[in-house]
């Protein structure tokens, strides 16, 4: 087969500890109150992690574009499912309720 | 394209190539496989079939002549069950797109035979499970497994149902696995995107919804299974689970679903209407985008079917217009096709009467299903029979005609034979006539407020509850008489040529009828765009090149 | 379709060597997006559930114990290095090297899966598994309601056992992976297998880089 790309083991290596950094980072972030930020800061860093392992350790830096776009496909879709669903919890409590004389008819 | 006939290999097709059970039942060649699927899907399909027309024979009167309340739940909720999951689903794509992806592709398979087969016994799995649901005495959730009523207080066989759904789920995402690999890596030398046949297009368009939807309603549906049977809190209210949320999650898949079940129908359509007009497919790249845009958008607008369900208004305004949106696509589609039409050389034969009844059945349902997206008339007509009507003008005026307008047009590909076209002309007729004598008048019942999935109704509806179950049973010998022709031409109908209708495509011009076990000796090289009908190669070059010089001179 | 073909691993209908490798990949990716929303149905229940209960689900996730967490987290990582390494062998073709890194990940699947045992065990023990047995009376939370917390531990049980679910398939994979290796069906010329199976054994990972905050470290700083 044609050349795969072999990637160093020092690049392995690296991310191993970039993402055994990144666990310790969130259990630390974890207990520090850092208000609304406290899951978006959560999420980036798992987010940070989960590029590192797609990119390096599945080898999508290494590979076809079109694989990388499969694996964006992916995560797009979760979002809009996630903001979709989201967009009806956040809005319910905006109605006015419903005066009762209606209710009774 | 290269049109190299295999003539010497006439002997050997895919047919006679082996014999005996095991040789289909372990196959790994696409087109057995997809007849395979053919032949199960039409056993659903019957299985379906019997209960619409329980329900349809309940509903010629007003009171519960027949049935009890309770059986007759059972009854319309497993006609949805095993027709929408077990046909509509797997329908064109497992049975034509099985068959044809490869040949239309110039591939000698499909990218993972293996998969291929394995999907099938996924499908037949699942369907196994679904059975037994109904043998041991039914379910009765609707076929849309609503919680709380199918987590918690049904007392019917809901946890096998849910399983024989999910096991088919997977069966659909490895066929949009197989689909998308296949149309990405096996295309023939020369055969670029913009040369592809748009039932490829549409393919690549329902893979993609069946590889992103599918897992979704697959973890849903496990989720009420595990409430149901462990007794878990997840949709629970009295727990303060949401069951809105599980109707959410339902129909992120479910409406896209829908689009699983008519992107495939279109892309025969597509090809049926290029053949029997004789010209190119109008706005070829209208249509093959309109395929993406439909398989995107739809996933954008599911909570129109939770408008009245207590979802937000803010919520439902948003999926309100979206759904506006996503009757464009689907309208250029039908432009697209009448502008092919236009001034073409079209004769009408069966397919092509189909084609013909799927234009304008879909238009009623495409364009009653934006009545229902508007949130206020949504209030007064949800849940009433006008979207009962609505969705069968789709599901059945639009679906199933496609369905069989791709079954006659490739019939002589497929098995080698004719069918009888005087025999198809009556059938088209009866489809057609009968499917509007039955769905026509539920508009109007649905509009006079009858609401769907009563077994009873007051008196003064009974003339158009006739009127649909009269032509419910038209239809269905419209049908019967489909299947018995079909029957009929495979074992003895007249052998067809390579290209009985002259169409163009690899399918038609590269290998005899039935193909040969792999398809093509050698891989052929694609010099040409799809449907080139066109003046330089059709016998209308006439007409074509005149026509419109004639127009400007009058201007 | 000579023999030189398939000492290539190469199956009939492919023209190439280079397209079956494609496509393989390709479908495990195809799939791996099928996966991502697989358990995307789970995190947007999650979310919204969050959303409504934060109280619940701090209450909940505060029953978590950390150090099995993070050290699973860790030893899923490490698994993750021990199969990239696998594939990297497979692609030099040095077949020894190859079993070792699989057995190596096997190990750490089992030693993940160990420490999910001794997990579940503690909520079984403390009535917390959500079924008919559930129970919930902490002195520390008794403001929050406990069918929310049954919810929350739903989604925990319903999350990390999917989630071990696809470690067992993915140990069940890698045995199979020694079997071909040993078959010598693996070699630089052909780890097609060996590749893709690395691409789900690492999706798997990335599942839990996202449970692992989302379910345990909820509300901590409190």
């Amino acid at each position: 087969m044609s050349d795969h790309h072999i990637v160093p083991l020092k690049i392995y290596f690296l991310i191993f500890s970039a993402l055994l950094i990144g666990t310790v980072i969130t259990v630390a972030v974890a207990f520090v109150d850092m208000g609304f930020l406290n899951t978006p800061v959560a999420l980036i860093i798992a987010l940070v992690k989960a590029s590192l392992v797609i990119l390096y350790f599945m080898h999508v830096k290494y590979s076809h574009k079109l694989v990388g776009l499969f694996a964006f496909a992916g995560f797009f879709w979760l979002i809009i499912m996630l903001a979709m669903t989201m967009q009806d919890y956040y809005t319910r409590g905006w109605e006015e309720p419903v005066p009762i004389e209606f209710l009774s008819e | 394209m290269s049109a190299e006939a295999n003539g010497h290999h006439k002997a050997k097709n895919y047919l006679n190539e082996t014999y005996g059970i095991k040789s289909w039942l372990l196959t790994l060649d696409h087109k057995r496989i997809g007849i395979l699927y053919l032949l199960t899907l039409t056993a659903f399909f019957i299985v379906g079939g019997i209960f619409a027309s329980l329900v349809r024979l309940e509903l010629m009167t007003p009171k519960g002549d027949f049935f009890e309340a309770n059986t007759y739940n059972k009854l319309f909720t497993m006609h949805g069950v095993v027709m929408i999951f077990f046909f509509l689903i797997p329908s064109i794509p497992a049975v034509l797109g099985n068959f044809l992806l490869p040949l239309q592709l110039g591939a000698r398979d499909v990218a993972f035979p293996r998969l291929n087969l394995l999907s099938y016994y996924l499908y037949t799995g699942g369907g196994i499970f679904a059975l037994l649901a109904i043998v041991m005495g039914g379910v009765d959730t609707g076929w849309t497994f609503y919680t709380p009523y199918s987590s918690t207080y049904s007392n019917s066989f809901v946890a096998l149902a849910l399983v024989g759904v999910f096991i088919n789920g997977f069966s659909s995402i490895l066929t949009g696995v197989n689909f998308i690999v296949t149309i990405h890596k096996m295309r023939a030398p020369g055969l670029t995107w913009f040369r592809l046949p748009l039932f490829i297009w549409a393919h690549y368009a329902t893979s993609l919804i069946q590889v992103l939807g599918t897992p979704v309603i697959a973890i849903t549906l496990l989720l009420v299974t595990f409430e149901r049977v462990f007794n878990i809190g997840i949709f629970n209210p009295t727990l303060g689970g949401d069951p809105v949320l599980m109707q959410h999650l339902f129909w992120f898949y479910s409406h896209p679903a829908v689009y699983i079940m008519i992107l495939p129908g279109f892309g025969v359509i597509s090809e049926v209407v290029a053949c029997f007009s004789r010209k190119r497919v109008f706005g070829y790249s209208f249509i093959a985008f309109s395929s993406l845009a439909i398989a995107v958008l739809g996933f954008l607008v599911w909570g129109h079917h939770m408008f009245v369900a207590g979802q937000s208004t803010y919520a439902g305004m948003v999926f309100s217009f979206l759904t506006f949106l996503v009757a464009v696509p689907s309208a250029i589609k039908i432009f697209n096709w009448a502008f092919t039409l236009y001034k073409g050389s079209v004769s009408l034969e069966s397919p092509m009467l189909y084609v013909l009844g799927f234009i304008g059945l879909f238009t009623i349902g495409g364009l009653t299903g934006l009545f229902l997206a508007t949130m206020g008339l949504d209030v007064h007509m949800h849940d009433t029979y006008f979207v009962v009507a609505h969705f069968h003008y789709v599901m059945v005026g639009g679906m199933v005609m496609a369905f069989l307008c791709g079954l006659h047009f490739w019939w002589p590909k497929i098995t080698g034979k004719m069918y009888s076209e005087p025999m198809a002309k009556l059938g088209v007729f009866l489809v057609f006539a009968g499917f509007n004598l039955t769905f026509l008048p539920q508009f109007v019942l649905g509009y006079l407020g009858m609401p769907r999935r009563y077994h009873t109704y007051p008196e003064e509806w009974q003339a158009l509850n006739v009127m649909s179950s009269a032509g419910a049973s038209v239809l269905g010998l419209g049908f019967t008489i489909t299947i018995f022709y079909f029957l009929w031409s495979a074992l003895k109908g007249p052998k067809a040529e390579a290209n009985p209708y002259g169409a163009k495509g690899l399918e038609w011009e590269a290998m005899d009828s039935p193909p040969i076990a792999h398809n093509f000796i050698d891989i052929p090289t694609v010099v040409d765009e799809a449907y080139a009908y066109g003046p330089a190669h059709g016998e209308h070059a006439h007409s074509e090149s005149n026509e419109p010089v004639k127009e400007e001179e009058v201007v | 379709m000579s023999d030189a073909a398939h000492s290539l691993g190469r199956a009939h209908h492919f023209e190439t060597a280079e397209q079956q490798y494609e496509s393989a990949t390709l479908g495990m990716w195809a799939f791996i997006v099928q996966e991502i929303l697989f358990f995307g149905g789970l995190f947007g229940g999650y979310t919204v559930y969050r959303n409504l209960y934060i109280d619940a689900f701090t209450a909940g996730s505060h029953q978590l114990d950390i150090f099995w967490g993070g050290l699973n987290t860790a030893v899923l990582i490490g698994s993750s290095l021990t199969m990239a390494l696998a594939v990297r062998c497979a692609q030099k073709g040095e077949r020894n090297s190859i079993i070792n890194w699989i057995v190596a990940t096997i190990i750490l699947g089992f030693a993940f899966l160990g420490v999910k045992y001794i997990e579940y065990s503690h909520k079984w023990h403390d009535n917390l598994v959500p079924g008919s047995s559930f129970e919930w009376n902490n002195p520390d939370y008794l403001h929050v309601a406990g069918g929310q917390v049954k919810i929350f531990f739903s989604f925990y049980f319903v999350m990390t056992g999917m989630h071990a679910l696809h470690m067992i398939i993915g140990v069940g994979i890698m045995l199979w992976m020694i079997v071909k290796v040993r078959r010598r069906e693996i070699n630089e010329h052909y780890f097609t297998p060996i590749e893709i199976s690395g691409l789900y054994w690492h999706f798997v990972d990335i599942v839990w880089i996202f449970l692992f905050p989302l379910l345990y470290l909820i509300g901590r700083h409190h």
